[in-house]
């Protein structure tokens, strides 16, 4: 009993904790407003080291001094934009979480929606040569045809 | 028409194919640098305490040269070592440093044990300039041209491979123009 109330609370304990992030204490901004930003940059900027973590999430070294440098950025004046740009001058595009849109990622972008148009345009065609010209699956029978199937039915006795 | 609908599924085959093909021959950890062909970034370092050279952007023009991000901490770099020193004793080719994040005094016994071919060696304490070059991991090699542009980078540990292959028809091609 005992070691199920301290596994609950343990739990609880960690459940209330701040969400995990890589930002450390002194790292913080004392300009509440510019920190949120700053935490928004962070968000869109990947870690060079680990790859698939944003620098506001990784702990790995490059990625504190990136953190900081876009909180200096930030105190210089700097917008959300230019603070972005200043690291893409270093790093290229490859750090957006995000890949911008231009004429190099139009493939990325439009891709998709190229293929998703495609298949539309098959399934049409293919539906419309299914339905036939006249708009019924087969032609009707012919008299002849009618007769023959009469008398097959009709020997069965069904 | 008909035909086309038949040999549609081989064609995208074909092209997924060559994709992969391609694509798993990359190594997803190498990221191209933006600043191939620019100018090296503004910048002086200073030198190692007791030395008086550091490495300025203004000491990378007028010779085709290396620049090596180096660190005591860091054991590739140790491994590339070797090809550096040959690289600038033997292949004549002026090779500079630039010491990552490292504590001065360690770096001088590093170059002490393992000896130092760099014609100069800036000291990043805190790795902004690094940052500035768009280094993500040490070690990184940079081949400079004579107007101080950035026309190579190679990512991690150089190798005979990457020497051979690479470095060395560039550094002749460049000497040439």
């Amino acid at each position: 009993m005992k070691a199920l109330i301290l596994a609950l609370a343990t739990a609880a304990l960690i459940a209330a904790g701040p969400a995990a992030h890589a930002v450390q204490p002194e790292e913080v901004l004392p300009d509440p407003k510019m920190e949120e930003r700053a935490r928004e940059i962070s968000k869109e900027l990947r870690c060079l080291v680990c790859q698939n973590q944003s620098i506001d999430d990784s702990n790995a070294p490059l990625a504190r001094d990136l953190r900081v440098i876009v909180r200096e950025r930030l105190k210089a004046g700097d917008s959300n934009d230019q603070v972005m740009g200043y690291v893409t001058d270093r790093y290229g595009d490859y750090v957006l979480l995000k890949p911008p849109f231009k004429a190099t990622t139009l493939l990325l972008w439009v891709g998709p929606f190229v293929l998703f148009a495609g298949g539309a345009v098959a399934v049409a065609l293919y539906l419309r040569r299914r339905q036939g010209p006249g708009g019924t699956d087969t032609a009707p029978l012919t008299d002849d045809e009618r007769r023959r199937l009469e008398a097959l039915l009709g020997k069965d006795g069904v | 028409m008909r035909r086309l609908f038949y040999i549609l599924p081989l064609l995208l085959f074909v092209i997924v194919g060559a994709a992969f093909y391609y694509g798993f021959q990359r190594d997803p950890r190498e990221i191209p640098s933006v600043l191939i062909d620019k100018p090296v970034p503004e910048f002086a370092l200073p030198p190692l305490p007791g030395r008086d050279k550091g490495l300025a952007s203004a000491d990378l023009k007028g010779d085709v040269q290396l620049v090596n991000v180096f660190a005591s901490w860091c054991i590739p770099c140790k491994a590339e070592h070797p090809i550096i020193t040959r690289l600038a004793r033997e292949g004549g080719i002026p090779v500079r440093a630039i010491n990552h994040k490292d504590k001065p005094a360690d770096a001088l016994a590093w170059l002490k044990t393992n000896g130092d071919p760099y014609a100069s060696i800036g000291a990043d304490a805190d790795g902004r300039v690094s940052i500035d070059w768009g280094v993500y991991g040490v070690p990184e090699t940079f081949l400079i041209d004579r107007q101080g542009r950035i026309r190579y980078k190679h990512v991690g540990p150089l190798t005979p491979d990457v020497v051979q292959d690479r470095i060395l028809p560039l550094v002749k091609e460049l000497r040439k123009g």
